[in-house]
Order: C-alpha cells, then sequence, then structure tokens
C-alpha cells in the first residue's frame, strides 16, 4: 500500500486531545496534496501558524475571522482564471461560519464557488476563551452563558447550520464525526467529486471548553453520535428526497452518556428537570430526521 | 489613443479595463456603482476577460480580492464611503500581507447623517491602514491613476495596495473628455503580474497569513514602512514612465504660479476650481500660489516643504476633518513645515463637506482670511467656511436647556 499523504506536521500548539486536527488531517488525507486551504480566524489558525512556522504541508491562506467563504471564493475565482485545478477546502469553526462568517458563506453558497467548506464545531468561541456561540448546544455552560442561579447556561438550542446551507440548495451538505472515520473520507470524496459549494459540519470534542479528560476526545466523538445528539446525515442540492442518515446507531442511547464526562454540563447532570430537557430536543431533533430519512429511503416525499 | 467623452466612473473602469485584471470582486455603492456595472457589462459582452465576483458585502468583495491576489492574480475593486468604512479591516490585511490591490473610490461623506455626495472623509478615515492613496483630479486622472497605481503596487520595491480616489458626481457622474490609450500601450507600460511573494501553488506549497508575535509583529510593519518609503520613488517613476508613454505629466506634488506668500493646498476636484482663482488673483496682483497634492500616502513632505519655500501663509483646504484636531491633510502639512523648517503660518479651511460645492467665493475668504493671518489680524487656527454656525448653536442650545 503506498504511504498515505500527511498534510500537517507535528510540533502544532494545539491543546492535547483537539479534535480539530483530526478533522483537518483526516480531510486533507482523502483531498491529497493538490489542495488549497483557506482557513478562518481561530484556534485552528493560531496553533497552527505561529511564525516562523507552519503545521500545513499544502499551500494555506488565513484572512480573517469572518471572510473564509469570501477569501476562498476569490482563490477558486484566481484559479480559474489562471487555468490551474486545486480542491479549495476553507476550514472554519463555529463562530467563523455559524456567526461573524455566516454572511460570507451563504453568499459563497450562493454564488455556487467551487469550494468544500468545513467547520469544525466545537460548539462556543474557544479561541478566546470558551464564550457561547450560536452552535452552543442548549443549557451548555460557557462563560458567557454561566451556569447562573437563575438562568442555567445557553437558553437557545444549537442553530442548525448544516440545513441551513442545504436550504440554500447546496449540491452537498453532510455532516460528519472523527469517531466514524469511514464515513466522514466518504464524505470528503463525495463531496470533492461534486463541483460546487460543499459543506461538511463536523462535531469536534473540545477537551478546554467542554471540560473533559484529553484522552475521551474520539469516545465523545461517537457518544455524540450514537446518543443521537449529532446525526450523522447528507443532502444533495437541498432536495429533502437525497436526505440520508449514514448512521443509525443500533440502540440510541440516552444523552446522558454523551452529557457525563464533560464538565460544561454538570449543572444539567444534577437536575433532572434540565436533562430531561435536552433529551427531549435530542428526541425531536432525532425522530423529524428518522422520519424524513424513512420517507425519502422509501420514496415517499 | 482614443478621445471619448466619460463620466468619471467609466474612466475609472477603463482603467482597470486596459489594466487586465484576471479577477474583480465588487459590491455596489453610490456614486461608484457604475464602475462594476461598466466592468460586468465588458465580461458579460466578452470584450474583457476577467472573473467576476459579485459578492455580498463589501468587506466580502475585499476579502475575494485578497484571495484572489494572495493567489497570484492581478485583481481590482471599487467601492466608496461606508464600502470602503466596511472594508476596513481588510484593508490593514491586504497591506500586511503585502498584496498589490488596485482599488477605485468614489470619494462620498460618510453617515450620520447618511449622505451620498462628495468629501474626502472615506480615504482619509483609512489613511493609516498601509495603502497609497492617491487623488484624481479630473476623469482623465482617474483613469491614468488607476495604471500608474498598479505600476507602483506590483512592483517588487513595493509590492502594496493603492486606491485611487475620485469625487463623488463632481467627477463620478460628469462626463468630460478623456484619451483612453490604446490597449497595446497599456501593456507595454503594464506587462502581465507575476507574483514571487504570493501564490498559493500547490506544488509550492506557502503558508500566507499567520500569526504574528511580539517576537515577529514588528519586524513585518517595518517592512511596510520601508515599502511605503521606497514607493516614493517608484512613484515618481512610474509617473515619468507613464509621461514618457502617454503624453501626459503627472508628479505627486503639483505647483501652480509659485513664489506666492500665500499658498493655497488643496486635494481633488476642488484643485481645478483653486488654480482658477489663483490665477484671477494673481491678475488683480495678490500674492498667492497653489499645490495640489497627487499622492496622499505616501506623503511626500520634503517635497512639499521646497514648493512651500518663501511662503507667509500656507493655507490648507480640505473635505475632511479629523474632530478634536485639526484636518488630516493639515496634519501632514504641518509636519513637513516643521521637519524641513518652513516658518510659514498654517491655517486649515474645512469645506465641502457632504457635497457642499467648494466654489471661487470660498477661495476668495480663504484668501482673505489668509491676509489677515499675513499681517497679524487674525490667529490662524481651524475655519470652517460657508456653514451656518450660529444656526447650529442654536440648536445645541435647544439640547443644553433641555
Amino acid at each position: 500500500m503506498p504511504e498515505e499523504f500527511e498534510p500537517i506536521a507535528p510540533g502544532h500548539s494545539a491543546c492535547a486531545g483537539c479534535g480539530s486536527t483530526q478533522i483537518v488531517r483526516w480531510v486533507l488525507k482523502e483531498a491529497g496534496p493538490n489542495t488549497i486551504v483557506v482557513n478562518a480566524t481561530g484556534c485552528l489558525e493560531v496553533f497552527s501558524t505561529t511564525y516562523p512556522y507552519t503545521m500545513w504541508r499544502v499551500p494555506w491562506l488565513h484572512v480573517a475571522f469572518e471572510n473564509a467563504a469570501a477569501a476562498a471564493s476569490g482563490v477558486e475565482a484566481a484559479l480559474k482564471r489562471m487555468g490551474k485545478k486545486a480542491h479549495i477546502i476553507a476550514f472554519g469553526g463555529d463562530g467563523g461560519t455559524a456567526d461573524i462568517g455566516f454572511q460570507a458563506l451563504s453568499g459563497m453558497v450562493e454564488r455556487g464557488h467551487d469550494v468544500l467548506y468545513v467547520m469544525y464545531d466545537n460548539e462556543a468561541y474557544m479561541n478566546t476563551g470558551i464564550q457561547r456561540s450560536s452552535s452552543t448546544p442548549l443549557l451548555a455552560w460557557t462563560t458567557t452563558s454561566p451556569a447562573g442561579k437563575v438562568i442555567p447556561g445557553k437558553q437557545q438550542p444549537k442553530k442548525p447550520v448544516a440545513w441551513i446551507i442545504a436550504a440554500h440548495g447546496a449540491p452537498y451538505v453532510a455532516t460528519a464525526s472523527i469517531a466514524y472515520l469511514t464515513d466522514l473520507r466518504k464524505k470528503v470524496r463525495t463531496a470533492l467529486s461534486i463541483k460546487g459549494p460543499k459543506f461538511i459540519q463536523a462535531i469536534q470534542p473540545c477537551t478546554t471548553g467542554w471540560r473533559f479528560d484529553p484522552s475521551l476526545t474520539v469516545k465523545l466523538a461517537r457518544l455524540a453520535v450514537e446518543t443521537c445528539y449529532f446525526p450523522l446525515w447528507e443532502m444533495r442540492n437541498g432536495d429533502l428526497r437525497t436526505f440520508r442518515l449514514t448512521y443509525i446507531p443500533k440502540e440510541k442511547k440516552p444523552v446522558e452518556e454523551f452529557l457525563r464526562p464533560q464538565r460544561r454540563f454538570r449543572h444539567v447532570l444534577q437536575n433532572p428537570d434540565l436533562l430531561e430537557r435536552i433529551q427531549k430536543w435530542v428526541d425531536e431533533n432525532w425522530e423529524r430526521m428518522l422520519k424524513l430519512h424513512e420517507a425519502a429511503v422509501n420514496q415517499k416525499l | 489613443m482614443v478621445v471619448m467623452t466619460l463620466e468619471g466612473n467609466e474612466a475609472a473602469a477603463w482603467g482597470a479595463r486596459l489594466a487586465r485584471p484576471d479577477v474583480i470582486a465588487a459590491y455596489p455603492i453610490t456614486p461608484s456603482t457604475h464602475i462594476p456595472e461598466r466592468l460586468s457589462e465588458w465580461i458579460a459582452d466578452g470584450i474583457m476577460d476577467s472573473e467576476m465576483i459579485l459578492t455580498e458585502s463589501e468587506h466580502s468583495a475585499l476579502s475575494a480580492c485578497v484571495g484572489a491576489s494572495a493567489t497570484g492574480a492581478r485583481v481590482f475593486t471599487a467601492t466608496a464611503s461606508q464600502g470602503l468604512a466596511l472594508m476596513h479591516e481588510i484593508l490593514h490585511i491586504a497591506s500586511g500581507m503585502r498584496l498589490p490591490i488596485v482599488m477605485a473610490i468614489g470619494n462620498r461623506a460618510l453617515s450620520a447623517p447618511i449622505n451620498i455626495w462628495c468629501d474626502h472623509q472615506d480615504m482619509m478615515s483609512q489613511r493609516d491602514t498601509g495603502w497609497m492613496q492617491f487623488f484624481a483630479e479630473s476623469n482623465q486622472e482617474a483613469l491614468d491613476l488607476i495604471l500608474i497605481a498598479y505600476k507602483v503596487a506590483e512592483d517588487r520595491r513595493v509590492l502594496l495596495p493603492a486606491m485611487v480616489g475620485l469625487d463623488a458626481f463632481t467627477l463620478t457622474h460628469t462626463f468630460e473628455q478623456v484619451d483612453v490609450p490604446e490597449q497595446e500601450e497599456v501593456d507595454r507600460y503594464l506587462p502581465k503580474y507575476r507574483p514571487v511573494h504570493a501564490f498559493l501553488d500547490p506544488e509550492r506549497p506557502i503558508t500566507q497569513g499567520p500569526l504574528g508575535t511580539p517576537q515577529h509583529y514588528m519586524e513585518f510593519k517595518y517592512a511596510q514602512y520601508e515599502a511605503m518609503n521606497r514607493a516614493k520613488g517608484v512613484i515618481v517613476e512610474a509617473m515619468e514612465e507613464f509621461g514618457r508613454a502617454f503624453g501626459r505629466e503627472y508628479a505627486p506634488l503639483v505647483p501652480f504660479s509659485p513664489g506666492g506668500e500665500i499658498v493655497l493646498v488643496t486635494m481633488g476636484s476642488m484643485s481645478g476650481t483653486a488654480r482658477v482663482f489663483v490665477r484671477g488673483a494673481r491678475q488683480e496682483g495678490e500674492s498667492v500660489s497653489h499645490v495640489k497634492v497627487v499622492a496622499f500616502r505616501p506623503f511626500y513632505h520634503s517635497k512639499l516643504a521646497e514648493l512651500l519655500a518663501g511662503a507667509k501663509v500656507v493655507a490648507v483646504v480640505e473635505r475632511a476633518f479629523s474632530y478634536g484636531s485639526v484636518g488630516p491633510l493639515a496634519q501632514d502639512v504641518a509636519y513637513a513645515m516643521h521637519r524641513y523648517g518652513i516658518k510659514a503660518k498654517l491655517a486649515n479651511f474645512i469645506v465641502g463637506l457632504g457635497g457642499r460645492d467648494v466654489t471661487l467665493r470660498d477661495f476668495s475668504e480663504v484668501l482673505e482670511t489668509s491676509k489677515r493671518i499675513l499681517k497679524g489680524e487674525e490667529d490662524p487656527g481651524v475655519f470652517w467656511l460657508n456653514v451656518a454656525k450660529e444656526e447650529v448653536l442654536k440648536a445645541e442650545e435647544v439640547i443644553w436647556n433641555a
């Protein structure tokens, strides 16, 4: 077997147990060396490129926090004009993607640029020290959604970013987890075989922000899926008939198993009512997706 | 060369077209909307061979320009006022990454109150972003300065972005005769851009836009400082070469009727009015001269001091202000005078904000005030001209007394 392309070098300064390097490594392994990376400001950009060092073995560009999608649009236009072909992959965290960079992302998708945008979703602004984002889940503790005596953590559920991008009619949208590498790699492969804007939202357990033991990163990435907290799915062209869950757990685990190792949910685990609220959100979300999946598979849409 | 009757926006669009940008990214804004419109038409008709990205904001327009320029393409964009302000963050990044992007600005007032008409506050507010800044007096200059800007920006001794300002409506929407150079002539003056420092090529992977810690950041900034200083010489070279190629003379500072005791300093379209005024005043025996500032960044302090030698009053007339201080142009003129020992008095006249016309009457007031300053009858300082001062204060008093 030929030696596989290693897209990132060791020596970066990510936290021990950071899931983002795993997302990046496996996405780029699938993409291969003929790839250009555009990176939004965030943890990944900071820990991977402390001048004069770099982690990246592919051409890499960082411009600002909210514009990875716009910068990638420019890269794509330039390549087209210069008659060169390469995969363009943008990486952004949930802040750079779901919040401050959301407009630029929507613009890139609407204009139809041939870019794969990968959101590494660690569910808060981790680079600035764990502040809430729109992708932070219901009731989670962050430094700006503290578990207070009156307000127990974030009061809003997680923003369904991938759905919103799918609603643009993007040719390919998927969710992924590093605990399911075959699924993740297949989705990257599929995405890169399609021309136009593609979007993959990868759940990224964050040892610092979620507050768990660094040895548990992959386990949490698995539990997020096994509890149906973060379902793995894909959809093409915003067409519900193409919606597929790509992994259906044999036995749906209680969300408590996903929450228990994470100290950001400590207050939830001490309060059955709060735990019930999260379980209810997970159940409703999963039921909706499962119904959609079955209807799509049975061609009832 | 073909003579055409073009509005300023069309002249700027022609400048961009002749520069053959690989990528254009733009978001429309009054008064520069006609620039991306015209470029879109030429691309749609196959006359121009560029990739056009019609972004969802100016912030994304400049971000796309940065992406394309970092890939190794020649890029162009145009904006004005609020759009330029929205780009602010990325302006610093474009210059910090040493990307030779060229942008046309329809110089327009900033909100509030919202106003689409001319002043220079938009570009002045971006003074310190590390972009070269040129101000056109005419539509011809708008076209020519865009070509000169590319020549300088892409020079390996410089590698800095540049903006060319043309006054809202006074130029952008006003038709003038413009000599449009032939494509072959421009191709000779401005050969294809060949990036040596910024590219995204899987064959030669490099990292662009890394984290600069305190150990390294300041060296990056010093490099920009040196590049902008070198640009002073390169701009003069590029303007001289332009003169040889196209027969139109350019200089960073343009003196008119030199040797006067009172010297008016202006930028942009009001410079023509200033020259008409000076010519008339000279005929009436007044000792008055004029200097037009074409290159505001980099600023030619020593050259300006040479042109101000012998002056007794320097009257800086400008369409922008720095609240709590003096006008931005006056600040640079003051530094030039201090640094190079010009002993004249300095007066700062604020005119034409938000599109108020700047007329010969304003310049008469500038001259009369300057003469009083010369005689010691009035202290030099900041003078707001043609503004209803008493009404403003009366209105403010209503609030004080509420």
